[in-house]
């Protein structure tokens, strides 16, 4: 009776506890499979209007035009996977997984995508340049002033860009684990040193850092050149990040009963710290990789932004955004800079939450940031 | 705490060290000779190994950096610019340095303004549509790199509806007194950049107090301000705000700091001359005393904000006074 007089609300009809929590549990979208389907048919044929050989809209209508068809898209998928896999169904954290394994399968398979040419200038010559996009023709995403492709290029640029990031993360999570771990199992010496290191790294701000150790090392010339030294010039900045990461995590579990416990069979430092800390640091440390990876991927846009990366015809996200830059540009063809844009936006923010998820799972701290 | 702080300050000294001397080789390292900049194409070798005297390069980098260090540390001189030898380093970041510190207040100030209300409305409807939607996006507005961001503001409110400048960075002060002022030219111009940079620190903004005010509003003394029958405003503003607000306090500091610094990209798309673009145009032209004075600057301004944000920390919140 008394659970009952609890939840009595004045607009509403008395109910039982189970029914108050069937009423708070998430229930399933209404359209079912088919409403969901048709909403995402709805949004292709709306962004298709929009972009499409059809599309004969002015140009500031397109864009909340074509916003709305995408959401109507993305809500579609939504009804239609929240039916199927029941209510609690995340989608648009499997829409993120799924860009990132299309993005990349298309990376790697690149060279056997039927895809338009991507850098040879001769080749595209005779073709006129600054394609507008339009989903039916042999540049579905336009082209460019020397009428290479923009979806080539931005599939070949994820290559670069994204090669790059998961280059320095790795190294930022082998040699700043480690070197977080020693900070944070010593202390006292070795742990000053290591602060007074990563102080004074985080304290330049990154973006000059990393131009001018790229300046020094000099400017890449071809993709693989420039994953590796944008990938060995990002670490430095990575690395600090994930020496704080993991020295915090380090002291939580440095001081707990099973490190005890070894200390007291007689386990040596190193057999404590990798046998008994790593396992723990590990994975809060990976789930980090991911958030880490997506800011990554923005600073090597942003050197290659500023020319000081890799310059076109071979592209980059970030040479490519700097290429449609210029307002004159900007003005008449918007694709040309907006279409890298919008690939590097979708794959910074499903790293980012793809990362918050692992984060979450993964992380015992309770982390805010 | 006297004892903390001076420790801190004490740690402050080699990490500054290290990040000028740290400089000093990365731009000796830099490929290029500056003397031959300096001079030109056309030059003989007897103009050439003057110069080089000139300007010490035939010294080791170690005794240089000693040299300039002295003059930092006890004349305020950061040295001459190299390729315009009339112009000193500081007069050259004196007159870029308030650009930079005149946008990151504003977008820090422009980013709170927006979060705070946000964030409480996110924290007080937790979980439920408006939260969730905001939650997305702030999401979103972490992600959008600042060269997209800043871009399709041009494209809008520039090119397409006209009602703001695209560049063209209008100083605040004319001549550089403080009684003929140019605000409304000047706020314009700066409208575009201010907001680009706020759109990636709102979001950082919101999930931090949105998380820290979900733990307040479940506190007794909200719950006894709620039972009181206060009104929703007084004890989200009155009652939860101040609790909650210490790490977004820190936060704010620590983000002006790190945007002074960090605005390289915005200062070329909306060509402002701030310190970031001297900094990058004298290394791309081996003008190695703009780089060294830049990044020292910099640095120095950031690591004393954290410092300062340390203090007003332990100032704010009595348990840290207490504590140690």
């Amino acid at each position: 009776m008394a659970a009952e007089t609890i939840v009595r609300l004045p607009d509403l009809e008395d109910m039982t506890v189970d029914e108050v929590f069937a009423s708070l549990a998430p229930k399933p979208p209404r359209g079912g499979v088919l409403g969901g389907t048709g909403l995402v048919l709805l949004g292709l044929l709306g962004s298709y209007l929009a972009l499409g050989p059809l599309g004969r809209m002015p140009g500031i209508a397109k864009v909340p035009f074509f916003v709305l068809s995408v959401y109507a898209i993305i809500r579609g998928i939504d009804v239609v996977c929240k039916t199927i896999w029941g209510p609690r169904f995340d989608t648009g954290l499997w829409l993120c997984v799924v860009w990132l394994v299309l993005l990349g399968l298309a990376a790697v398979l690149a060279d056997f995508l039927p895809l338009t040419e991507h850098v040879n200038t001769v080749k595209s010559i005779a073709e006129t340049g600054n394609h507008r996009p339009d989903f039916f023709s042999r540049h579905p995403l336009g082209s460019n002033n020397f009428s290479l492709d923009l979806l080539a290029q931005s599939i070949y640029a994820a290559r670069v860009s994204v090669g790059t990031a998961i280059l320095a993360v790795l190294i930022a999570v082998i040699l700043g684990s480690v070197i977080g771990m020693a900070a944070g199992y010593f202390r006292r010496g070795v742990d000053l040193v290591v602060g007074i290191a990563t102080d004074s790294v985080l304290s330049v701000p990154a973006l000059l850092l990393l131009i001018a150790v790229i300046t020094v090392i000099g400017r890449p010339k071809a993709p693989v050149e420039a994953v590796w030294k944008m990938g060995l010039t990002l670490a430095i900045v990575a690395v600090p990040v994930m020496v704080r990461l993991a020295r915090a995590n380090t002291m939580v579990f440095a001081q707990r009963e099973f490190v005890l416990a070894a200390r007291a069979m007689g386990a040596s430092n190193r057999r404590i710290i990798f046998r008994e800390i790593m396992p723990n640091v590990a994975l809060p440390v990976l789930s980090y990789s991911f958030i880490i990876i997506a800011t990554l991927i923005v600073a090597e846009g942003s050197l290659s932004f500023l020319g000081i990366g890799l310059k076109q015809p071979n592209p980059t996200w970030g040479n490519m955004i700097a290429e449609g830059q210029v307002s004159t540009v900007l003005r008449k063809y918007p694709h040309i800079a907006l279409v890298p844009g919008f690939v590097m936006f979708l794959t910074v923010f499903s790293f980012n939450r793809v990362g918050e998820k692992f984060r979450s799972l993964w992380d015992q701290r309770d982390a805010k940031l | 705490m006297l004892r903390t702080i001076g420790i801190k300050i004490l740690l402050l000294i080699p990490v500054l060290l290290i990040v000028s001397f740290g400089t000093f080789i990365l731009v000796d390292l830099v490929p290029g000779d500056p003397a031959q900049q300096v001079l030109g194409p056309n030059s003989t070798a007897e103009d050439y190994a003057s110069i080089r005297l000139e300007l010490g390069l035939d010294t080791p980098v170690i005794e240089r950096f000693f040299d300039w260090g002295k003059d930092v540390l006890f004349h305020g001189d950061l040295g001459k610019n190299l390729i315009n030898p009339r112009v000193k380093v500081a007069d050259t970041l004196k007159r870029s340095f308030p650009v930079n510190l005149e946008l990151a207040l504003l977008a820090i100030a422009l980013s709170m303004v927006l979060a705070v209300p946000t964030a409480m409305a996110s924290a007080y409807f937790a979980g439920r549509r408006l939260d969730r939607t905001l939650s997305v996006t702030a999401f979103g507005m972490i992600s959008v790199p600042p060269f997209l961001s800043g871009l399709l503001l041009i494209l809008v409110f520039a090119l397409t509806l006209g009602w703001l400048p695209d560049s063209q960075w209008t100083r605040l002060t004319i001549d550089g007194s403080w009684t003929n002022l140019n605000l409304i030219k000047n706020l314009k111009t700066a409208a575009l950049p201010v907001i680009t940079i706020a759109i990636n620190e709102i979001a950082v903004f919101l999930r931090l107090l949105r998380g820290d005010l979900i733990g307040t509003l479940q506190e007794d003394f909200v719950l006894a301000a709620k039972a009181k029958g206060m009104p929703i405003r007084h004890v989200l503003f009155r009652e939860a705000l101040r609790p909650s607000s210490f790490s977004l306090i820190t936060l704010a500091g620590v983000s002006v700091g790190r945007v002074i610094g960090g605005t390289v990209i915005v200062e070329r798309i909306f060509s402002i001359p701030g310190v970031g673009q001297q900094v990058v145009s004298a290394a791309t032209k081996s003008d190695y005393p703009i780089v060294q004075g830049g990044v020292l600057v910099l640095a120095v301004f950031y690591v004393g904000i954290n410092m300062f944000i340390d203090l007003m920390y332990g100032f704010l919140d009595p348990r840290i006074r207490r504590g140690r």
